[in-house]
């Protein structure tokens, strides 16, 4: 504890150097690539997982114009991926490492690097009032496994037998048997060791993230004064740091059986005409691994976005949220409920039923925390003043998908249903609406809301806008639609429907849907090319609280420096919510309670 | 050049939309930025209402568009159940769907931002809070109470007189045995694996209740009508899964674990095809755990056909044992009375 106050105080004290000579000593390389400034942290993995981000839904792109036009050739794909795509056919292989990477990237490069390694890192010591985080290094060494982690990936890409091809959970011992695929030969262990070192990467984020919010608030910032997005950033790496080291054990164990003999995974196989030594594993076991950081994984992924969706609904509704307390039981709620459920992925694995009924009840269980969460929402909206700034915008779309996509989880969740149901396309359309959709909703709306504080300028509202109305509108004419095809028992992964009586009348529907994906995904890159032009040409920021919100990371300046406030930090005197108090419109967390000031809420911030 | 084409005219649209995009910045810095942001901020209200209504009538048209396309009746009785399952959770969610966006779409369209009206201030109640906690708990409990006691239903133990078939899946094929006049599958060890020497299942000879099961590959799976079947599942290699759409029932094939599940076709093939029109209907097994570059085409068919159809056909067929042990084929050996060659067969 001491060497983080030290490390704190020397931060401030830098600072103050700096303020006082009035000129930064920071080269090019500690400034933008070393750097230890949280804020330039959380633009690396912004920016990192913007690129995956293009490669994901590029790669989504190509398998949907299989899944669209099985029968037709595309010799252009030829060209650029020569025999993957023979004679301008996508091959199995190929359609299968596609999909694979495409879930990977976007599930952890993305949704969990990109989203919580971008804005924990932004907003938890700007929100609380510090300088930095608790370990600027550890920080820095965060970003840098997952820069590592993404260099292993992307080089699969380019190996002879290609990436990983079993899907993204990577289930052994398809994954375990090089002679099961071609992508189960050397692409799986970079798959693997790519994991192994993204986890260090969020286990380094997230020990950083809780530390600094159990230590590092400014004077007056109780934990019942923090933002919710701040309480969304902790429970975020909670879940993290107590998940995430399973998957690692369930990888290490992966790439024993692969490359030492063992047999944690393997029993009694017989594959291509040989005989397997191995007897005694169990392919469930990895399931089991896998599946208990896969469950809190979508959480991971979705707090955040929740967190900052609270924030910016009650910031443009001019109202404060709605059951703030709630909000935060309804978080924790989800957050012990994560790691209870994990098994609903598995009813149909051979799970002992008696087992299988007590993960329904505890997945089901979870429906109400969300329920609470989705009405305080409407609640915030409801009788409020509603700016639609594009982050407004992003934020009332990511509770339509929640709802929609969380509906479709009761359906999953319950394991009569899910009997039908899994592997379906059904599943896709369900975790694409309420995981993939949303959350990304959640981070658009988090971007376009931040971006005056992260470079000082506007992004260009009017391209905003298109940006989030084609993208609602496209993600509903993808996704709904799917779920037909799932209650048809429409198996997920098939690359092609046509010798199938039973899955063969969907064909124009795919060609439907793989339209829409490619103008959604245009869509996209106009966004990227709006959010990089906006860094150098974007409208300037004059005002230093361009939105009037009240919490702390809108006193800084509007460029502000490593070390955030030039003089001392700001101290805190109420909740980060007083929107529309006794007339006014919005007051800021760090103005006194004034003693005419009427206490028409009774929260737990009530003046000390 | 038509691929350059369609970049080209991408290309340009983008242009188009961007210098659109900038010139309205430059409009709004003209006109008055405040004013600007308010003319937005009512279009914007505006699109929430119509994206509700468009959305509604989208809804309904994909349902009448698609609803006639997702599978029919079930084909079993566990099937009767889970599309019951179904029913009951699409009443309740549907109604909570149409709530929850009609308010959403609503109050922002309702609550756009106007200068006559302030931003009410209401941060909590603590009533609304139990109501809305406790009316979700309700609706869950009716869902987890039908749902698990289909779920034992469905999960419990097949009855005494089920039939006994095993499922094998591997790359990318399936495989049947049925356990012949005995009822009982024959013991088997993955070792024993070899095909050259017809024992694809690596049967112990050894045991005798191997000798008059009956292996079937490559072509259709028969089930008798109104008879549980027992279905024994496993997997050579990789995990598979037995995906019985019709049926509504599926079950992982994982190797070194059997698994089991059990139903009772109440539909033949012959009725199937009468019921839906189509003279090619055949139920179809899917592989529906990822399991290798053929996984698209782990295609099984199974035929529903009534118990006398039934033994006729596994009447017809030769017990592996013998195909793997010629020697005690009795049908090779003794070639000189044909008959008793049959009626061995037969009663095998």
């Amino acid at each position: 504890m001491n060497t983080v106050h030290a490390e704190t105080m020397s931060v401030a004290h830098d600072v103050h150097d700096h303020s006082r000579h009035g000129h930064h000593k920071e080269s090019f390389l500690t400034k933008y690539i070393f750097s230890q400034d949280h804020k330039t942290i959380g633009k690396q993995f912004l920016i990192t997982g913007m690129i995956w981000a293009i490669i994901g839904g590029l790669f989504s792109v190509l398998f949907r114009l299989q899944l669209g036009y099985p029968d037709e050739t595309f010799p252009i794909l030829e060209t650029f991926f020569g025999k993957w795509a023979k004679g301008g056919r996508i091959q199995p292989e190929f359609y299968y490492a596609l999909i694979t990477i495409h879930g990977t990237v976007l599930v952890f490069f993305v949704l969990t690097a990109g989203l919580s390694g971008t804005f924990a890192n932004i907003l938890i010591p700007l929100q609380i009032g510090a300088r930095d985080m608790a370990s600027p290094f550890l920080n820095m060494l965060s970003y840098w496994f997952f820069f590592l982690a993404s260099v292993v990936m992307l080089s699969s890409i380019f190996i002879s037998t290609g990436p990983a091809a079993t899907g993204w959970t990577m289930y052994p011992p398809l994954s375990a048997l090089p002679l099961a695929s071609e992508g189960s030969k050397l692409g799986a262990d970079l798959w693997l060791i790519s994991m192994a070192l993204f986890i260090v990467s969020s286990l380094l984020g997230g020990l950083n993230y809780i530390t600094t919010v159990l230590n590092m608030r400014t004077k007056g910032m109780s934990m019942t004064r923090l933002p919710l997005t701040v309480w969304a950033m902790f429970f975020t790496a909670v879940l993290g740091v107590l998940s995430f080291p399973v998957l690692l054990s369930g990888a290490i164990l992966l790439l024993f059986d692969r490359n030492l003999g063992t047999s944690f995974y393997l029993d009694q196989i017989y594959i291509n005409g040989v005989v397997l030594p191995n007897e005694g594993g169990s392919a469930i076991l990895y399931q089991h691994l896998f599946w208990f950081l896969g469950h809190p994984e979508v959480y991971i992924i979705l707090l955040p976005a929740m967190g900052m969706v609270s924030e910016i609904l009650s910031v443009n509704s001019r109202k404060p949220i709605f059951g703030y307390t709630a909000m935060l039981g309804s978080m924790f709620a989800i957050c012990v409920l994560a790691f209870l459920v994990w098994a609903h992925h598995m009813f149909v694995t051979g799970l002992n039923p008696f087992l299988g009924a007590i993960f329904v009840l505890l997945t089901l269980l979870i429906a109400i925390p969300s329920a609470v969460k989705v009405f305080n929402w409407l609640t915030t909206i409801w009788r409020g003043n509603i700016r639609f700034t594009p982050a407004m915008l992003f934020a009332i779309g990511f509770v339509s998908l929640f709802i929609s996509g969380g509906l479709t989880g009761i359906f999953l969740g319950n394991s009569t249903i899910d009997i039908h149901l899994h592997d379906t396309m059904f599943v896709v359309a369900h975790f694409h609406i309420v995981m993939g959709v949303a959350s990304m909703f959640g981070m658009f709306a988090g971007i376009y809301h931040w971006f005056p504080k992260m470079y000082g300028r506007y992004m260009n509202t009017t391209l905003a806008y298109i940006h989030f109305w084609v993208t609602l509108v496209g993600a509903y004419l993808i996704f709904w639609p799917m779920h037909y095809q799932g209650l048809a028992g429409m198996p997920r992964r098939y690359l092609d429907k046509s010798g199938w009586v039973s899955f063969s009348q969907f064909g124009e529907l795919d060609k439907m849907i793989t339209v829409v994906s490619i103008v959604v995904f245009a869509v996209q890159l106009m966004f990227v090319f709006n959010f990089f032009y906006s860094i150098f040409k974007g409208r300037k920021v004059t005002n230093p609280n361009p939105w009037g919100a009240n919490t702390l990371e809108w006193t800084t300046p509007i460029n502000p420096g490593h070390g955030n406030w030039p003089g001392e930090i700001p101290e805190v005197h109420r909740w980060p919510y007083d929107y529309g108090k006794d007339g006014r419109d919005f007051i800021p967390q760090t103005e006194p309670i004034s003693p005419k000031e009427s206490v028409t809420h009774k929260t737990e911030v009530k003046p000390a | 050049m038509q691929t350059f084409f369609i970049i080209a005219i991408l290309v340009l649209g983008f242009l188009i939309t961007f210098q659109i995009a900038k010139a309205s910045e430059y409009v709004a810095v003209l006109r008055g930025e405040e004013q600007t942001r308010k003319q937005s901020n009512k279009i914007n209200a505006f699109l929430m209402l119509l994206f509700l209504i468009v959305g509604l009538i989208g809804v309904y048209y994909c349902n009448e568009k698609l609803n006639g396309k997702i599978l029919g009746e079930p084909a079993s009785d566990h099937g009767v159940l889970i599309d019951n399952m179904i029913k009951i959770t699409l009443v309740i969610t549907l109604v909570v769907f149409f709530i929850t966006q009609i308010l959403l779409f609503w109050f922002a369209f309702r609550y756009q931002e106007s200068d006559k009206r302030k931003a009410y201030y209401y941060p909590h109640n603590n009533n609304l809070e139990i109501i809305w906690t406790t009316i979700p708990a309700l609706a869950l409990s009716v869902l987890i109470g039908f749902g698990l006691y289909y779920w034992f239903k469905i999960t419990g133990p097949a009855p005494k007189d089920a039939m006994v078939v095993e499922v094998v899946g591997s790359q990318f094929k399936w495989e049947y045995r049925y356990p012949g006049k005995d009822g009982i599958l024959g013991k088997k060890y993955f070792k024993y694996i070899d095909e050259t020497r017809n024992n694809p299942l690596g049967q112990i000879w050894e045991d005798s209740a191997n000798h008059d099961d009956i292996y079937i590959t490559g072509e259709d799976l028969y089930l008798v009508v109104n008879k549980p079947v027992k279905m024994i599942i496993n997997a050579k290699d990789v995990v598979h899964d037995v995906g019985l759409v019709h049926f509504r029932m599926k079950m992982d094939a994982v190797p070194g674990m059997p698994t089991t599940m059990w139903f009772t076709p109440t539909k033949t093939t012959k009725q199937m095809r009468e019921e839906t029109g189509n003279a090619n209907f055949v139920y179809e097994i899917s592989c529906d755990q990822m399991c290798g570059r053929g996984h698209t085409s782990m295609r099984g068919t199974i035929q529903v056909v009534t118990q006398e159809e039934f033994d006729a056909w596994l009447a017809s067929k030769k017990p592996q044992y013998l195909r793997a042990n010629p020697d005690k084929d009795p049908s090779v050996k003794k070639d000189s009375s044909n008959v008793k060659d049959i009626a061995a067969v037969m009663t095998n």
